[in-house]
């Protein structure tokens, strides 16, 4: 036994009282894992919530069928590791059924398509829980949101009419059909959870780190080259560069930043020094100014 | 780092957002790309200066009308502090979303539109910092530019805001005057040269200084268990620890402690955060303990030091700010939900509605409306474990919850 006082960081503790609210209130909990920064450090939490037992819960991952390999051989490889269920519900289903239209030209993307994805399995399983990585400092719409935020069966947010939330007493009582969405890092800002990351030593995927990688430049962000998912000009040039990426989402959408933050140090003092958003690098959300809270209505976690 | 919550409060157009706007921009945090569209958008609406409030208001109703709908939490750290600012409505139908954003705020800022001086809405906001017990208040006399900078019209503003104070009976406030321009950033983040009269500090130099740990917590231990951890694993085959964060005070190996409320005693055997063991935890830490004995432990029962209990009752007396369209009535049935204990909850009596400008209350009202305050007494299915708001803010308030609507409909204080 270690003879120290703990006095645990506030916002690791208030992640963690959430988890454990999420396993006592709810019968189906599921956490939302998309293999990014966030849902690692979630997992992370959620150990530490129920150790010495495993995560209550299982992993859900709505693969849009354009993830960064690297993304995609982590994800089972920590679901292994943990002894936890992944479930895996693919965007591709939907779009050879019919049920979506997949979008086509120089923006097309999966990102949206993933909504539809996520409500059918929600209904598939029953879940009235899903515990999600989004932080309050992402856009200015999820700044907006609640910790436990009610979505009706539908999975709209009803973002006028959101539930008080004091102090640090949480709601969860919800009608059959509706069900909560639960950001319990929804206080912690980008640095956070990378000072997280490095604090605790938590391994993440490759590409978070700068690597070289053909790409090319369009309206002033860098796309990946490599990848036959992310429409290119024949006249847009490619070229070989250190790049890492900051948010690890649906690769159609997803930019890369210059960088030399080859390790997760260089990677905190990057952030540190930053002048551009995390967001910034997001494609989805600069449709337009709404675009975040739109998606949310829909069902977007 | 250490973290500072901080609320706004204000009327509608007192600059709320912009206050923020103008901290974010002065201080640097608002990243190119944020600015970029932030110059775009003020320059589309033909604006000659820069809306801040786009930067806050995140939602298309909130920039449609131009107000402030529900708290937009802002995050931001300077060389010695991270600060999170939870920027919260002005408008009187949205009081509630103002109780939600400064029920977790260590300090907090009421602003004033200088030329309108103390309104109705001021009352209201300054009485529910009261109620709330923030102890750093920062009086924010804004749009100072609109009034020529003028020194009497602040000290006006803070004598009326002073002899409001002097009626409360919550001593232990430290009000701070400031007199600023949100729009052209006097005294915000930088000292102004249009108020050479005031000798104060700017309102960021104010809240980088203002000290985290003179937040006492001379408060009892109070250990709610939120869930029992059984791994049931062959490593783990006899563990049973019971998880929880600590509401004040501080627990360690060795305490004598009682359980709540079978008043069963035992002693802490081991203190366990994640695959650390400890001797001390402290108020705040979601820990996990375990006990010697094998005593019956279960969600919503209180590990407590011995001879340090709460009141242990099924009924209660509270102050409540009523946050529901549909009024709270007298003899109506609720869910209570203190902490992780929930009970059922019936309003036996209405007592009070309390004005919020001090001037007195209202007896045996029929009804309680959206964003009244008022004085309750309850009647519960099962006791509760509770301490007064006053010594202990998490084991001392609770939330009201519709049974037909599943919604929050108010919050207490316990008295």
């Amino acid at each position: 036994m270690s003879n120290k006082i703990i006095q645990v960081d506030a916002l690791e503790s208030e992640a963690i009282y959430i988890f454990r609210e999420v396993v006592a209130q709810f019968e189906k909990p599921v956490l939302l894992f998309s293999g990014g920064k966030d849902s690692i450090t979630l997992v992370r939490l959620a150990q530490k919530a129920f150790y010495p037992a495993k995560i209550p819960f299982p992993l859900m991952h709505i693969d849009t069928g354009h993830n960064f390999p690297e993304t995609i051989e982590f994800r089972d490889r920590l679901a292994k590791e943990l002894g936890v269920e992944l479930i895996v519900r693919n965007v591709q289903d939907n779009i050879d059924s019919g049920r979506v239209k997949e979008e086509t030209g120089r923006y097309a993307s999966r990102n949206m398509l993933q909504t539809e994805t996520l409500l059918d399995a929600i209904e598939e399983f029953g879940f009235d829980a899903c515990i999600g990585g989004a932080r309050r400092d992402e856009e200015k719409a999820r700044a907006k949101e609640r910790i436990f935020s009610v979505r009706d069966d539908f999975g709209q947010w009803d973002e006028k009419n959101q539930r008080p939330e004091v102090f640090d007493m949480l709601n969860g009582r919800i009608d059959l059909g509706q069900n909560v969405r639960v950001f319990p890092i929804s206080n912690w800002t980008e640095l956070d959870v990378w000072s997280y990351i490095e604090q605790e030593n938590i391994e993440i995927p490759s590409i978070y780190f700068a690597h070289k990688r053909k790409i090319f430049v369009r309206d002033g962000m860098i796309w990946s080259a490599d990848d036959a998912v992310v429409f290119r000009d024949e006249e847009e040039v490619v070229e070989e560069r250190m790049v890492r990426f900051r948010t690890v989402g649906d690769m159609s959408c997803t930019a890369a930043v210059l960088s030399d933050a080859v390790d997760i140090a260089k990677v905190v003092e990057e952030i540190r020094d930053s002048s551009i958003s995390e967001r910034g690098a997001r494609i989805d959300d600069k449709r337009s100014e709404a675009a975040m809270e739109k998606r949310k209505q829909q069902g977007y976690f | 780092m250490k973290v500072l919550k901080i609320a706004t409060a204000g009327s509608v157009d007192d600059g709320k957002s912009t206050l923020i706007g103008r901290i974010l921009y002065d201080t640097k945090s608002l990243t190119d790309d944020k600015l970029e569209a932030i110059e775009e958008k003020s320059r589309q609406r033909g604006f000659d200066y820069l809306d801040f409030s786009l930067a806050t208001d995140g939602l298309v109703a909130e920039r449609e009308q131009g107000i402030t709908i529900d708290v937009a939490h802002i995050y931001f750290s300077t060389p010695s502090k991270s600060f999170i600012i939870a920027d919260t409505p002005g408008h009187i139908e949205y009081t509630r979303n103002m109780v939600t954003g400064a029920s977790t705020a260590q300090a907090s800022i009421v602003l004033i539109d200088a030329r309108n001086g103390v309104i109705e809405q001021t009352y209201r906001h300054f009485f529910i910092n009261n109620l709330l017990r923030i102890k750093d208040v920062v009086i924010a006399i804004n749009k100072m530019d609109l009034v020529d900078f003028s020194e009497e019209k602040y000290n006006t503003i803070k004598s009326e805001i002073e002899y409001l104070a002097s009626k409360s009976e919550y001593k232990g406030q430290n009000l701070t005057f400031i007199p600023m321009s949100a729009l052209q950033g006097d005294n915000v983040v930088h000292k102004s040269e249009n108020t050479p009269w005031y000798k104060g500090e700017t309102l960021m130099h104010h809240l980088e200084r203002l000290d985290l740990d003179d937040i006492a917590d001379d408060s009892q231990t109070r250990f709610p268990v939120q869930t029992v951890i059984r791994p049931k694993t062959e490593e783990y085959h006899d563990f049973r620890g019971y998880a929880g964060k600590i509401y004040g005070g501080d627990l360690a190996v060795g305490d004598e402690i009682a359980v709540l409320p079978s008043q069963t005693k035992s002693k802490i055997k081991s203190i366990n955060f994640f695959d650390k063991e400890y001797e001390v935890a402290k108020r705040g830490s979601s820990v996990t303990v375990t006990l010697e004995d094998n005593v019956n432990v279960s969600r919503g029962d209180m590990l407590v030091k011995v001879n340090e209990e709460p009141t242990i009752a099924k009924q209660l007396e509270a102050t409540i700010c009523w946050m529901d369209k549909e009024p709270l009535q007298a003899s109506q049935k609720y869910y209570i939900k203190h902490g992780v204990n929930d009970a059922q909850a019936k309003i036996t009596q209405l007592s009070s509605i309390i004005k919020t400008d001090f001037s007195g209350i209202e007896e045996n009202p029929s009804e309680l409306v959206l964003n009244q305050i008022g004085d309750i007494q309850l009647k519960l299915s099962k006791p509760l474990l509770f301490d007064s708001y006053k010594n202990n803010k998490s084991n001392g308030s609770f939330i009201l919850i519709n049974p037909k609507t599943n919604n929050t409909v108010g919050v207490g204080f316990i008295k």
